[in-house]
Protein backbone atom coordinates (compact mmCIF):
# COMPACT_ATOMS: atom_id res chain seq x y z
CA UNK A 1 0.00 0.00 0.00
CA UNK A 2 1.78 3.33 -1.45
CA UNK A 3 0.48 6.54 -0.07
CA UNK A 4 -1.35 7.69 -3.43
CA UNK A 5 -3.35 4.37 -2.69
CA UNK A 6 -4.43 5.26 1.28
CA UNK A 7 -4.91 8.81 0.17
CA UNK A 8 -7.23 7.46 -2.78
CA UNK A 9 -9.17 4.95 -0.06
CA UNK A 10 -9.79 7.68 2.86
CA UNK A 11 -11.16 10.22 0.35
CA UNK A 12 -13.50 7.56 -1.44
CA UNK A 13 -14.69 6.24 1.77
CA UNK A 14 -15.45 9.68 3.06
CA UNK A 15 -17.11 10.49 -0.34
CA UNK A 16 -19.05 7.50 -0.03
CA UNK A 17 -19.78 7.72 4.00
CA UNK A 18 -21.23 11.19 3.32
CA UNK A 19 -23.24 9.61 0.45
CA UNK A 20 -24.98 7.30 2.76
CA UNK A 21 -25.35 10.02 5.16
CA UNK A 22 -27.19 12.14 2.37
CA UNK A 23 -29.63 9.56 2.29
CA UNK A 24 -29.99 8.36 6.34
CA UNK A 25 -29.98 12.15 7.66
CA UNK A 26 -33.78 13.42 8.41
CA UNK A 27 -32.77 17.43 8.56
CA UNK A 28 -32.49 18.86 5.10
CA UNK A 29 -29.62 20.83 6.80
CA UNK A 30 -27.62 17.48 7.81
CA UNK A 31 -27.68 16.42 3.76
CA UNK A 32 -26.33 19.67 2.25
CA UNK A 33 -23.80 19.56 5.19
CA UNK A 34 -23.02 16.18 3.84
CA UNK A 35 -23.20 16.87 0.32
CA UNK A 36 -20.36 19.18 0.91
CA UNK A 37 -18.56 16.62 2.65
CA UNK A 38 -18.81 14.50 -0.65
CA UNK A 39 -18.18 17.72 -2.82
CA UNK A 40 -14.84 18.38 -0.76
CA UNK A 41 -13.69 14.88 -0.88
CA UNK A 42 -14.21 14.52 -4.99
CA UNK A 43 -12.19 17.76 -5.24
CA UNK A 44 -9.60 16.11 -3.08
CA UNK A 45 -9.69 13.81 -5.40
CA UNK A 46 -9.56 15.55 -8.89
CA UNK A 47 -6.29 17.22 -7.26
CA UNK A 48 -5.04 13.76 -6.75
CA UNK A 49 -5.90 13.54 -10.68
CA UNK A 50 -3.77 15.93 -11.96
CA UNK A 51 -6.72 18.63 -12.51
CA UNK A 52 -6.18 21.61 -9.78
CA UNK A 53 -8.15 23.82 -12.27
CA UNK A 54 -11.13 21.84 -11.74
CA UNK A 55 -10.66 20.93 -8.31
CA UNK A 56 -10.91 24.89 -7.10
CA UNK A 57 -13.70 25.14 -9.34
CA UNK A 58 -15.62 22.53 -7.48
CA UNK A 59 -14.45 24.08 -4.34
CA UNK A 60 -15.67 27.42 -4.76
CA UNK A 61 -18.45 27.27 -6.89
CA UNK A 62 -20.22 23.68 -6.08
CA UNK A 63 -19.25 23.66 -2.33
CA UNK A 64 -19.35 27.57 -2.07
CA UNK A 65 -21.71 29.05 -4.36
CA UNK A 66 -24.12 26.31 -5.26
CA UNK A 67 -24.41 24.73 -1.49
CA UNK A 68 -24.73 28.41 -0.07
CA UNK A 69 -28.00 28.26 -2.09
CA UNK A 70 -29.37 24.96 -1.14
CA UNK A 71 -28.65 26.42 2.69
CA UNK A 72 -29.95 29.66 2.47
CA UNK A 73 -33.28 28.27 0.86
CA UNK A 74 -33.64 25.61 3.40
CA UNK A 75 -33.45 28.44 5.62
CA UNK A 76 -35.74 30.69 3.96
CA UNK A 77 -38.47 27.81 4.04
CA UNK A 78 -37.93 26.83 7.33
CA UNK A 79 -37.61 23.07 6.18
CA UNK A 80 -37.95 20.75 9.26
CA UNK A 81 -37.61 16.99 9.65
CA UNK A 82 -38.52 15.18 6.68
CA UNK A 83 -41.31 12.92 7.48
CA UNK A 84 -41.00 9.05 6.43
CA UNK A 85 -43.92 6.84 5.05
CA UNK A 86 -43.22 3.50 4.75
CA UNK A 87 -41.86 1.69 1.85
CA UNK A 88 -44.58 1.00 -0.45
CA UNK A 89 -44.46 -2.68 -1.80
CA UNK A 90 -43.77 -0.99 -5.62
CA UNK A 91 -40.36 0.33 -4.12
CA UNK A 92 -39.59 -2.41 -1.62
CA UNK A 93 -39.72 -5.25 -4.12
CA UNK A 94 -39.29 -3.69 -7.31
CA UNK A 95 -37.14 -0.22 -6.75
CA UNK A 96 -34.67 -1.33 -3.80
CA UNK A 97 -33.58 -4.25 -5.75
CA UNK A 98 -33.02 -2.50 -9.44
CA UNK A 99 -31.29 0.53 -7.67
CA UNK A 100 -28.71 -2.27 -6.23
CA UNK A 101 -28.80 -3.88 -9.17
CA UNK A 102 -27.75 -0.94 -11.28
CA UNK A 103 -25.42 0.52 -8.36
CA UNK A 104 -23.31 -2.86 -8.62
CA UNK A 105 -23.86 -3.58 -12.22
CA UNK A 106 -22.06 0.21 -13.13
CA UNK A 107 -19.27 -0.90 -10.68
CA UNK A 108 -19.15 -3.99 -12.51
CA UNK A 109 -19.10 -2.79 -15.73
CA UNK A 110 -16.87 -0.31 -15.12
CA UNK A 111 -14.04 -2.62 -13.70
CA UNK A 112 -14.21 -5.43 -16.00
CA UNK A 113 -14.89 -3.48 -19.30
CA UNK A 114 -12.16 -3.26 -22.07
CA UNK A 115 -12.02 0.30 -21.58
CA UNK A 116 -11.63 0.00 -17.93
CA UNK A 117 -8.76 -2.72 -18.53
CA UNK A 118 -7.00 -1.15 -20.72
CA UNK A 119 -6.77 2.26 -18.80
CA UNK A 120 -5.73 -0.12 -15.79
CA UNK A 121 -2.73 -1.89 -17.02
CA UNK A 122 -0.25 -0.50 -18.94
CA UNK A 123 -0.91 1.60 -22.28
CA UNK A 124 -2.95 4.05 -20.22
CA UNK A 125 -2.21 4.36 -17.47
CA UNK A 126 -1.82 7.76 -16.11
CA UNK A 127 1.17 9.57 -17.32
CA UNK A 128 3.06 12.51 -14.70
CA UNK A 129 2.41 15.10 -16.16
CA UNK A 130 0.00 17.57 -14.39
CA UNK A 131 -2.51 19.19 -16.74
CA UNK A 132 -1.66 22.84 -16.79
CA UNK A 133 -4.64 25.58 -16.53
CA UNK A 134 -2.67 27.56 -19.22
CA UNK A 135 -3.57 24.72 -21.43
CA UNK A 136 -7.13 24.25 -20.05
CA UNK A 137 -7.92 28.01 -20.95
CA UNK A 138 -6.14 27.89 -24.11
CA UNK A 139 -8.22 24.96 -25.31
CA UNK A 140 -11.72 26.55 -23.71
CA UNK A 141 -11.19 30.20 -25.52
CA UNK A 142 -10.16 28.54 -28.54
CA UNK A 143 -11.59 24.76 -29.44
CA UNK A 144 -14.87 25.30 -27.20
CA UNK A 145 -15.40 29.33 -27.39
CA UNK A 146 -18.64 28.49 -28.95
CA UNK A 147 -20.15 26.88 -26.26
CA UNK A 148 -18.86 29.02 -23.85
CA UNK A 149 -20.47 31.65 -25.29
CA UNK A 150 -23.69 29.90 -25.41
CA UNK A 151 -23.08 29.44 -21.47
CA UNK A 152 -23.00 32.84 -20.90
CA UNK A 153 -26.47 33.47 -22.31
CA UNK A 154 -28.24 29.67 -20.84
CA UNK A 155 -26.69 31.61 -17.56
CA UNK A 156 -28.31 34.85 -18.23
CA UNK A 157 -31.52 33.32 -19.11
CA UNK A 158 -30.94 31.16 -15.87
CA UNK A 159 -30.74 34.89 -13.62
CA UNK A 160 -34.11 35.87 -15.51
CA UNK A 161 -35.87 32.62 -15.05
CA UNK A 162 -35.09 32.40 -11.33
CA UNK A 163 -36.16 36.28 -10.71
CA UNK A 164 -39.52 35.84 -12.53
CA UNK A 165 -40.00 33.21 -10.59
CA UNK A 166 -39.03 34.08 -7.11
CA UNK A 167 -41.18 37.15 -7.59
CA UNK A 168 -43.56 38.04 -5.54
CA UNK A 169 -47.38 37.15 -6.35
CA UNK A 170 -46.58 34.34 -8.80
CA UNK A 171 -49.47 32.18 -8.73
CA UNK B 1 2.34 10.31 -7.92
CA UNK B 2 -0.63 8.80 -9.39
CA UNK B 3 -0.44 4.65 -9.61
CA UNK B 4 -4.04 4.54 -8.55
CA UNK B 5 -5.97 2.75 -11.32
CA UNK B 6 -8.56 5.17 -13.25
CA UNK B 7 -10.68 1.87 -12.94
CA UNK B 8 -10.68 2.63 -9.18
CA UNK B 9 -12.08 6.14 -10.01
CA UNK B 10 -14.91 4.59 -12.30
CA UNK B 11 -16.12 2.14 -9.78
CA UNK B 12 -16.16 5.30 -6.78
CA UNK B 13 -18.21 7.12 -9.89
CA UNK B 14 -20.51 4.73 -10.53
CA UNK B 15 -20.97 3.91 -6.47
CA UNK B 16 -21.78 7.62 -5.79
CA UNK B 17 -23.73 7.72 -9.40
CA UNK B 18 -25.99 4.37 -7.76
CA UNK B 19 -26.52 6.32 -4.23
CA UNK B 20 -27.84 9.70 -6.12
CA UNK B 21 -30.12 7.50 -7.87
CA UNK B 22 -31.01 5.92 -4.40
CA UNK B 23 -31.35 9.02 -3.04
CA UNK B 24 -33.39 10.76 -5.59
CA UNK B 25 -35.58 7.53 -5.42
CA UNK B 26 -36.39 7.82 -1.16
CA UNK B 27 -36.19 11.23 -0.46
CA UNK B 28 -39.04 12.98 -0.14
CA UNK B 29 -38.58 16.46 0.67
CA UNK B 30 -37.94 18.60 -2.60
CA UNK B 31 -34.70 20.05 -0.84
CA UNK B 32 -32.94 16.51 -0.56
CA UNK B 33 -33.86 15.58 -3.90
CA UNK B 34 -32.64 18.35 -5.76
CA UNK B 35 -29.00 17.57 -3.79
CA UNK B 36 -29.39 13.89 -5.24
CA UNK B 37 -29.44 15.31 -8.90
CA UNK B 38 -25.78 17.55 -7.34
CA UNK B 39 -24.96 14.25 -6.17
CA UNK B 40 -24.96 12.71 -9.55
CA UNK B 41 -23.40 15.16 -11.59
CA UNK B 42 -20.37 14.90 -8.93
CA UNK B 43 -20.32 11.52 -9.79
CA UNK B 44 -20.14 12.27 -13.77
CA UNK B 45 -17.99 14.78 -13.15
CA UNK B 46 -15.38 11.98 -11.85
CA UNK B 47 -15.45 9.97 -14.13
CA UNK B 48 -14.94 12.55 -16.78
CA UNK B 49 -11.74 13.58 -14.93
CA UNK B 50 -10.94 10.05 -14.67
CA UNK B 51 -11.50 9.50 -18.23
CA UNK B 52 -9.52 12.94 -19.25
CA UNK B 53 -6.82 11.54 -17.12
CA UNK B 54 -6.41 8.14 -19.00
CA UNK B 55 -6.48 9.52 -22.12
CA UNK B 56 -4.48 12.18 -21.66
CA UNK B 57 -6.91 14.70 -23.02
CA UNK B 58 -8.09 17.49 -22.16
CA UNK B 59 -11.68 17.83 -22.96
CA UNK B 60 -13.01 16.33 -20.53
CA UNK B 61 -11.65 18.64 -17.96
CA UNK B 62 -13.75 21.26 -20.49
CA UNK B 63 -16.64 18.90 -19.81
CA UNK B 64 -16.52 18.98 -15.95
CA UNK B 65 -16.58 22.93 -16.69
CA UNK B 66 -19.52 22.78 -18.31
CA UNK B 67 -20.76 20.63 -16.64
CA UNK B 68 -20.60 22.66 -13.44
CA UNK B 69 -22.01 25.54 -14.99
CA UNK B 70 -24.99 23.76 -15.98
CA UNK B 71 -25.34 22.45 -12.80
CA UNK B 72 -25.22 26.32 -11.12
CA UNK B 73 -28.06 27.35 -13.46
CA UNK B 74 -30.54 24.47 -13.06
CA UNK B 75 -29.83 24.81 -8.96
CA UNK B 76 -30.94 28.40 -9.53
CA UNK B 77 -34.09 27.86 -11.31
CA UNK B 78 -35.00 24.65 -9.39
CA UNK B 79 -34.75 26.09 -6.43
CA UNK B 80 -36.43 29.06 -7.43
CA UNK B 81 -39.23 27.00 -8.33
CA UNK B 82 -39.10 25.04 -4.55
CA UNK B 83 -39.62 28.47 -3.26
CA UNK B 84 -42.47 29.13 -5.52
CA UNK B 85 -44.54 25.66 -4.60
CA UNK B 86 -43.69 26.04 -0.82
CA UNK B 87 -45.17 29.42 -1.16
CA UNK B 88 -48.23 28.09 -2.35
CA UNK B 89 -48.63 24.77 -1.14
CA UNK B 90 -47.11 25.55 2.44
CA UNK B 91 -45.36 21.65 1.90
CA UNK B 92 -42.02 20.80 0.79
CA UNK B 93 -43.09 16.88 0.59
CA UNK B 94 -43.30 16.12 -2.75
CA UNK B 95 -46.55 13.98 -2.71
CA UNK B 96 -48.33 16.78 -1.64
CA UNK B 97 -47.34 18.41 -4.64
CA UNK B 98 -49.70 15.66 -7.33
CA UNK B 99 -51.53 17.50 -9.70
CA UNK B 100 -49.89 16.04 -13.22
CA UNK B 101 -50.40 12.68 -11.31
CA UNK B 102 -52.78 10.11 -13.30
Amino acid sequence: MSIPFIMFFVFALVAVGAAIMLILAREPIHSALSLVLVMVALAALYLMLGAEFISAVQVIVYAGAVMVLFVFVIMLLNAGVEERTNFSHMAKYAGLPLAIFLLFGLAHWMAHSAIGATVANGAGAPSQAAVSTRELSTMLFQKYLFPFEATSILILIAILGALVLAKKGTE
Amino acid sequence: MNVVPISYYLVLSAILFGLGVVAFVFKRNIITIFMSIELMLNAVNLAFVAFARAHNQLDGLIFVFFVIVIAAAEAAVGLAIVITIAHNRRSLNVENVDLLKF
